[in-house]
């Protein structure tokens, strides 16, 4: 990783997205509100979460696949979205070298046609060859770089294996040269022999071509495994961010204590000495969320000025940031 | 010796499909006494649930089991026919599933969904029976239990359905418990709570359970025997400590090895198993894990591995296990 550069940017990124409320009345999901994060060039930057927490929200609203409702979002020290300045570029020249890899490995690749196009259609979109034979010869070579041979490329996805796919699914993001990659659950559906396979390559592709990864997961020890820092999300907020060890070994908000204490371990005897900080309910609704700190309907050290008064995100030590008010009281 | 709660011998199940025959379980054996909790382990297709819902009958067409005995709970389940089946399912064996949404009637409250299966197999009164769904709410955490019961499933959150599916599943107080996946679509802090629900009711009711799973982190902490299946076979059984600190089987091994760790402070790079799972319409000769295994030996690709008994509850198929047993008999001698 090339030290203190950034590549990608987010500063207090909003999306809301339009809810059809009872009798018409217009309300909003507050997908994602207020997210600040950078990611440096080389780094992988890990996101965790609990469904709906708005992690794909982040990821497909820093490539603009939605337009942000308020933020500003930077890429290679270029400003790609400003509300405030009211700038918002083209984005056809960034979608080369932003891309994005889905979490279901059935679902995102189209039945109809061959794992060939599939993998050249990209390569088309940006006029990147000039001829058929060059089109072929990459197509090859990406097939090639994700552990498939040219035999694959014309067959179709229903006869290949979940692990199989997503390696198509990643040869087709790889297709335009990408410098960024959103992975969101890239291996979530996948069995675990498998997940390894591809984690694997992962982190290969990053070394050998110098990728900048967003890595979405909920689950924390394949994304503790991939990322160099870890941020933690809960009801479309950011509420910590460390690196990924720190972030493990040293949590301070307490959202990331009780998640880091449910992952169920696959040690018995750890298993077996392991507390549970157990949260009571469930999370509340994006639509209506809490006052002041969203976590506090379910946080055992709430009071009044959490209903109140929304926590900043500040750094504690360097480089660990935590949104709470009572960080001195947490255990 | 005590009564078995479940005893399967030599179970060869089969879907009979327009695109041929899938072997779904070659050759299962296994038995379970009373109050245990037994956690079935393997990666997808592998036979997992197939073995589970044999017990309960939830195979059939195009399913047929093709030879072995299953006997549960004093019943001989191989002999038995769908009528049969339906006195015992509920009753004395009931399963709850992966996705509470597709196992619950969208149209009915869920007073109603469970006030059904009490009377179905209780002679309780509409108010007994009332009393009781109530009860089995509270049991299982769900609080305001009066205002849930009118409630339709999908005003309930995951978990609380998925909470709402163990009361169905508890109404009868059955032996054993069948949980397949129940907390794979769950978040970990939810899937926390339930698990802590399970074995909180499992002290309470003394039932046994199957606790069908993929993620090793979960039948670490809640099981005491781990049946570890591939391709149809269960390839290697023990209790929880035997199977994860002396692993005897390749695949067993490669599952573990490829389970990133959480507080390790420099990452070690995974290591996969390779290759790609069974095809079970054309399985391998020998050893099923042969084409993926690292230690793979001649004798692997020819013939099934026999069981090596490597304590009272713990063995496993492989050959290597077979090949040592043979080394330590020689020096002994
Ligand atoms: N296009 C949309 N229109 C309306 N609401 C949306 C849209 N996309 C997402 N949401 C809502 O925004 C919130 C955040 O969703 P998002 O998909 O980002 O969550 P996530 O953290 O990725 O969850 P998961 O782990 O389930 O993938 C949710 O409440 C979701 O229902
Ligand atoms: N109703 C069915 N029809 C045809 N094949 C089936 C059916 N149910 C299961 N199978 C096959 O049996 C094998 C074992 O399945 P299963 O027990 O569901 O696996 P898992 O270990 O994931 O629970 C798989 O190959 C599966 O495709
Ligand atoms: S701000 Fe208050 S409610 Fe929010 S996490 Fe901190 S103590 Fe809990
Ligand atoms: S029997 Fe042979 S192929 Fe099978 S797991 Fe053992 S060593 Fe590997
Ligand atoms: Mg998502
Ligand atoms: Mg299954």
């Amino acid at each position: 990783m090339s030290e203190n550069k950034k590549l990608v940017e987010i500063e207090h990124l909003k999306q809301y997205f339009h809810a059809r409320g009872t009798r018409g009345k217009k309300q909003y999901v507050q997908a994602v509100d207020d997210v600040s994060f950078y990611i440096y060039k080389g780094e992988t930057l890990g996101l965790v979460g609990e469904s709906g927490c708005g992690k794909t929200t982040v990821g497909r609203t820093m490539l603009r696949l939605y337009e942000p409702t308020e933020g500003r979002i930077i890429y290679d020290g270029k400003v790609l979205f400003d509300k405030d300045a009211g700038i918002s570029v083209d984005m056809m020249p960034y979608r080369r070298k932003m891309q994005i890899v889905f979490q279901d490995p059935y679902a995102s690749l189209d039945p109809r046609m061959t794992i060939g196009d599939i993998v050249g259609e990209p390569i088309d979109i940006h006029s990147l060859v000039s001829d058929k034979k060059e089109r072929h010869d990459r197509i090859i070579s990406l097939l090639q770089r994700v552990g498939l041979n040219s035999e694959h490329a014309n067959r179709y996805p229903h006869e290949f294996s979940g692990g199989q796919r997503q390696r198509v699914g990643i040869a087709r993001a790889l297709a335009v040269d990408p410098e960024f990659i959103v992975c969101d659950e890239p291996v979530s559906a996948l069995d675990v022999s498998i997940q390894a396979q591809v984690v694997n390559m992962f982190e290969d592709l990053q070394s050998e071509l110098g990728l900048t990864y967003l890595f979405i997961a909920h689950d924390l020890s394949v994304v503790r495994h991939i990322s160099n820092r870890i941020g933690v999300m809960y009801l479309g907020k950011l509420v910590e961010l460390a690196d990924s060890y720190e972030l493990i070994t040293n949590s301070l908000h307490p959202y990331t204590k009780s998640l880091i204490s449910a992952i169920p371990v696959a040690d018995p005897v750890t298993a077996r000495a392991n507390k549970r900080i157990p949260l009571a309910g469930d999370v509340p609704s994006p639509v209506n969320p809490p006052s002041g700190c969203r976590f506090r309907t379910r946080c055992p050290y709430a009071d009044e000025r959490c209903a109140k008064e929304v926590p900043g995100f500040k750094e504690v030590t360097s480089g660990h940031f935590a949104a709470c008010h009572h960080l001195d009281k947490v255990k | 010796m005590k009564e078995k709660l479940l005893e399967i011998k030599d179970e060869y199940l089969s879907f009979f499909t327009p695109a041929g025959e899938i072997k779904a379980l070659n050759g299962v054996s296994f038995s379970m006494e009373e109050g245990e909790v037994l956690g079935i382990v393997g990666e997808s297709g592998s036979g997992k649930s197939v073995t589970a819902y044999s017990v309960m009958g939830l195979t059939a067409f195009p399913g047929r089991l093709v030879s072995g005995t299953i006997r549960f709970n004093g019943h001989e389940i191989h002999k038995m026919t769908e009528k049969d089946f339906r006195k015992i399912r509920g009753n004395e064996v009931s399963i709850i599933f992966q996705d509470p949404m597709t196992s619950l009637n969208p149209v009915y409250t869920i007073g109603n969904q469970i006030e059904e299966v009490i009377k179905l197999h209780t002679d309780k009164t509409a108010k007994q029976a009332h009393d009781r769904a109530r009860e089995l709410l509270e049991l299982v955490g769900i609080n305001e239990p009066d205002k849930r019961l009118k409630q339709y499933p999908h005003e309930l959150s995951g978990g609380m359905r998925q909470r709402v599916m163990i009361a169905i599943a508890l109404a009868c107080e059955p032996k054993l418990l069948i949980a397949d996946e129940p907390t794979t679509a769950l978040d970990v802090t939810i899937q926390a709570q339930i698990l802590e629900l399970m074995q909180e009711l499992r002290k309470k009711l003394g039932m046994s359970i199957i606790m069908i799973t993929h993620d090793l982190g979960v039948v670490a902490s809640m099981c005491e025997k781990i049946a570890v299946m591939y391709a149809g076979h269960i390839v290697e059984y023990g209790t929880t400590d035997e199977v994860f600190y002396k692993p005897s089987h390749e695949y067993t091994k490669g599952l573990i090895n490829s389970i990133p760790k959480l507080n390790t402070e420099e990452t070690e790079r995974l290591v996969p198993i390779e290759g790609q799972p069974v095809d079970l319409m054309n399985p391998p000769a020998g050893c099923p894990f042969a084409p993926r295994c690292s230690k793979c030996m001649k004798i692997c690709l020819r013939q099934m591995p026999p069981k090596t008994q490597l304590s009272e509850t713990h063995y496993s198929y492989c050959w290597l296990r077979q090949k040592e047993e043979a080394q330590k008999g020689a020096t002994e001698e």
